[in-house]
């Protein structure tokens, strides 16, 4: 299709029909789409985060806790103060995923079978990594502090539900499990479909058809999901 | 099947050989990736909601007109809903939900987007397809699968959902709030997220289908204002349902998982044992108008579109102002983004912010009426052919200019105190939304359907059909106004309960025997419509004389739309009664005397009135 690159920046031709203007495959520019679309979802979500947030400034009574006093712990150093220190790691895993992954999109096109399965198999480890790492820490926070929190009726509380928390305000859990937790999903996704474009690498089907741009259209959207996260991690976690 | 029957003008399917495939009745009627067929199903699927949409406003329409008079008939009709012929007030407030919601999104976003971009873009852009056809499909069924399940909520315990067809919290987030925010509420929610994925497929398949797959010579500039409106219908859909998405999602939340994104201080025994606090009702409804006011010109915008095309068309002159159409689309569209707060004035949002979204909305209406006045404009001095669809499409300029003017006064944030959730609302969109919106689709219909199904429709009957709606679409709403501005709120069960609107009972008796007689012009339409696959005149080639790329593929649906090589475009597709040419209309792959790459523009034509010969005037009144 019109996946040749042209050389020509004559807009007039670029964009007087018979091609695509940007010169990419239909498959592609449907990538772009369904991404910038599904980055208004990821807003919506962040959005109504922030609404919520803002309504609790000033808020003495249930303030808006510190997420260095909630995200604190690491595995295996049990009782230190270590704030988002384990969700750097996490952030720094996935980041490192998209470097792979932009390895194994630049080796599909010197055509490198050996190349292409090795880096998607690295980018595979990296999510799978992640989502370990997250259920780690969606574990901790749901299992909560010693301390806990004393309810009204005398009892106490340990870590957060969805109708519960010991951290503060009941939206700050809501939130954190519906913002990581569509994350996260849109990750396994992403490393479901890494592992079908990984067994498809093995059987060579891309090599048969001439072209790694399945590699390249998986590529776009595991770097939008890492972007995504970029924004939760500066949201949720930073400020 | 019939695979190997010549056309009508002369070429064979073999002619052009489209895959290997033998169709059967489930791959080319059910289960069908050729665009054609995919608009015929969503037409006739928009069609069917449409008049159950139609008949729930009826029956509501009866309650509002007589609300002491007991109707025997419709305990037949609904059952326990109507016992002794007395409408259920619950009921009721399901009627108007369900209403609103299947005609917004299943008529008139799926029911008029869904037919026209899927017939009109690949024929239109010259392309023998949409770039998916799979996801096509998919994009079908998910809204067929999404309307059985709305359809279904009208047979679950507590009826379906009767929040309004806004949704808000509580009354959507509680399931223990009404009768109907229960199970009718869940399924709901469901079928509008299986409705968002078949618009998100449908739109990323529009938008990469106009912007991929022009043939030769297509510039942007030279795509019909259907197109443009298409393209932009889907980028707004793409850019805003996704919010509604996150909206849905979290109002599952609430409902199911004891969250309270949108709840506050509702104690336990009311919210399934869990007290609510710290979220907020307002948040819901900013989600939901972020959708919600693009989603009125994803309705509006098609229309308009297919409006430009049949009034150039039916007037035999270029559009008037064509680039400025296409830039107030795109104006309207921006706008459209910044503008949901005006649907907010008294939530109790901050005033100033109030403002803002006042000059937002103000301001949507130049691009407004740059659009109507172009219409007009190319409306004057045509040599106007009123066909049906020209009457429809004169009819959406009329509604959009009586309906829009009354937005000036809603967008403005101190009026829209006294007349927020009164009936003037209800005329108001209904007017600029609803009857524009749906004129515009029934232009189209009577247009295209020789493209459709090869046969004419019956003028006559689409004659009758015109006049009896477009009288009593104005009979129904233009008395609302009135009502709305003496303060009748809408959605209340019964206008009587209240001794100061009882002056209007006379007043509702009007709207409902109008709305009667509108409901039952549509019969006309229906039998008109499938009477007309049947037996209607076998339609020529290019039954309007018209200039746009569809009319030259063959009359027989084929597979591949064109039996050749697809047709280079050599101009724009206004040139009507263009002088020096002998006919009054040139398609758009006829190419100049000495015009050989497509993509130069034709020669300019200079000429003075006194010396210059008009072209003939093709006469086919048959």
């Amino acid at each position: 299709m019109a996946n040749s690159a042209t050389l020509t920046t004559d807009t007039r031709s670029q964009w007087g029909g018979g091609k695509s203007p940007f010169s990419i495959s239909y498959g592609k520019l449907m990538m772009w789409i369904f991404l910038l679309s599904d980055a208004f979802t990821f807003s919506s979500l962040l959005v109504s985060y922030g609404f919520v947030r803002y309504s609790f400034s000033g808020n003495l009574e249930t303030p808006w806790p510190s997420p260095d006093q909630v995200f604190n712990h690491f595995p295996f150093l049990h009782g230190m103060h270590l704030p988002l220190m384990f969700v750097s790691l996490m952030t720094f895993i996935l980041i490192f995923s998209s470097v792979t992954m932009v390895l194994a999109v630049e080796a599909g096109h010197r055509m490198a079978k050996k190349e292409v399965a090795k880096y998607m198999f690295l980018t595979i480890i990296g999510g799978a990594a992640f989502l370990g790492c997250q259920a780690w820490e969606w574990s901790q926070f749901i299992t909560g502090s010693e301390a806990g929190k004393l309810l009204a009726d005398g009892s106490i509380f340990h870590g957060a539900n969805l109708s519960m928390n010991e951290y503060g305000p009941v939206a700050f859990a809501d939130l954190f499990f519906i913002v990581t937790g569509f994350h996260g999903m849109h990750v396994f996704s992403g490393v479901v479909l890494n592992i079908i474009i990984f067994i498809q690498v093995l059987n060579g089907t891309f090599e048969k058809r001439g072209h790694y741009e399945m590699v390249e259209k998986v590529g776009l959207y595991w770097h939008f999901v890492d972007l995504v996260w970029v924004f939760v991690f500066t949201f949720y976690y930073l400020i | 099947m019939s695979t190997h029957t010549a056309n009508t003008d002369g070429t064979n399917h073999d002619a052009h050989d489209h895959g290997h495939h033998h169709e059967t009745f489930i791959s080319k009627y059910v289960f069908s990736m050729d665009h054609k067929m995919i608009a015929k199903q969503f037409l006739i699927t928009g069609i069917i909601m449409g008049v159950i949409g139609m008949m729930m406003s009826l029956i509501f329409r009866l309650q509002l007109a007589y609300p002491d008079m007991k109707f025997p008939f419709l305990e037949s009709v609904i059952g326990q809903w109507g016992k002794d012929g007395k409408l259920d007030p619950n009921f009721y407030l399901a009627l108007i939900t369900i209403h609103g919601t299947i005609m917004v999104f299943y008529v008139l976003t799926a029911g008029l987007s869904g037919t026209f971009s899927n017939l009109l873009i690949p024929l239109q852009v010259g392309a023998r397809d949409m770039a998916s056809p799979f996801m096509n499909m998919l994009s079908y069924w998910f809204f067929f699968l999404s309307s059985i399940v709305l359809l279904s909520s009208l047979f679950v315990d507590g009826g379906p959902a009767s929040a309004g067809w806004t949704v808000y919290p509580p009354l959507s987030a509680l399931p223990k709030a009404i009768p109907g925010s229960g199970t009718g509420m869940t399924l709901w929610l469901v079928a509008i997220i299986l409705f968002i994925a078949s618009a998100l497929l449908g739109g990323i398949n529009y938008i990469t289908t106009v912007l991929n797959m022009r043939t030769k010579g297509m510039k942007m500039t030279r795509m019909p204002l259907t197109i443009w409106a298409f393209f932009i219908t889907a980028v707004l859909g793409l850019l805003s349902f996704p919010v509604l998405l996150g909206a849905g999602l979290l109002l599952i939340f609430d409902r199911s998982f004891g969250t309270s994104f949108y709840l506050n201080e509702i104690v336990a025994e009311l919210a399934g044992g869990i007290e609510r606090v710290g979220g907020s009702p307002v948040l819901y409804q900013h989600l939901f108008w972020f959708l919600g006011h693009p989603e009125v010109y994803i309705i509006l915008l098609p229309a308009l579109g297919i409006t430009s095309e049949v009034i150039a068309t039916n007037s035999r002159k270029p559009i008037f102002g064509y680039r400025a159409m296409i830039g107030s689309i795109l104006a309207i569209a921006f706008l459209s983004f910044i503008v949901w707060g005006h649907h907010m004035f008294i939530t109790g949002m901050n005033p100033f912010l109030g403002s803002v979204f006042m000059l937002g909305t103000l301001i949507i209406a130049v691009p407004s009426a740059v659009k109507t006045f172009n219409y007009l404009a190319t409306l004057w001095k045509g040599n106007l052919h009123l066909t049906p669809a020209m009457m429809f499409a004169i009819g959406l300029v009329s509604f959009f200019i009586s309906g829009g003017l009354t937005g000036i006064y809603l967008g403005n944030a101190a009026l829209d105190i006294n007349l927020h959730d009164t009936y003037f609302v209800v005329a108001h969109f209904h007017l600029v939304m609803g009857s524009a919106a749906i004129f515009g689709m029934l232009s189209g219909i009577y247009h295209w359907f020789p493209r459709m199904f090869g046969r004419m429709m019956n003028n006559t009957l689409g004659y009758i059909h015109f006049w009896l709606t477009l009288i009593s679409a104005y009979c129904v709403f233009f008395p609302m106004h009135f009502m709305g501005l003496a303060g009748v709120p809408r959605r209340y069960y019964a206008n009587t309960a209240y001794d100061q609107f009882n002056v209007f009972v006379d007043m509702n008796q009007f709207v409902t025997i109008a709305a009667i007689i509108g409901g039952a012009a549509q019969l006309l339409f229906l039998i008109n419509f499938f009477g007309s696959i049947f037996k209607g005149k076998r339609a020529p080639q290019n039954p309007w004389n018209s200039n746009t790329l569809e009319w030259t593929a063959p009359v027989k649906h084929i597979h591949g739309n064109w039996p050749g090589d697809i047709p280079y475009v050599y101009r724009w597709p206004y040139d009507y009664s263009k002088p020096g040419s002998e006919l009054d209309y040139i398609p758009q792959d006829i190419p100049d005397a000495d015009q050989t790459d497509p993509l130069d523009e034709p020669k300019a034509v200079h000429f003075d009135l006194k010396n210059t010969t008009m072209p003939l005037v093709e006469n086919k009144k048959a």
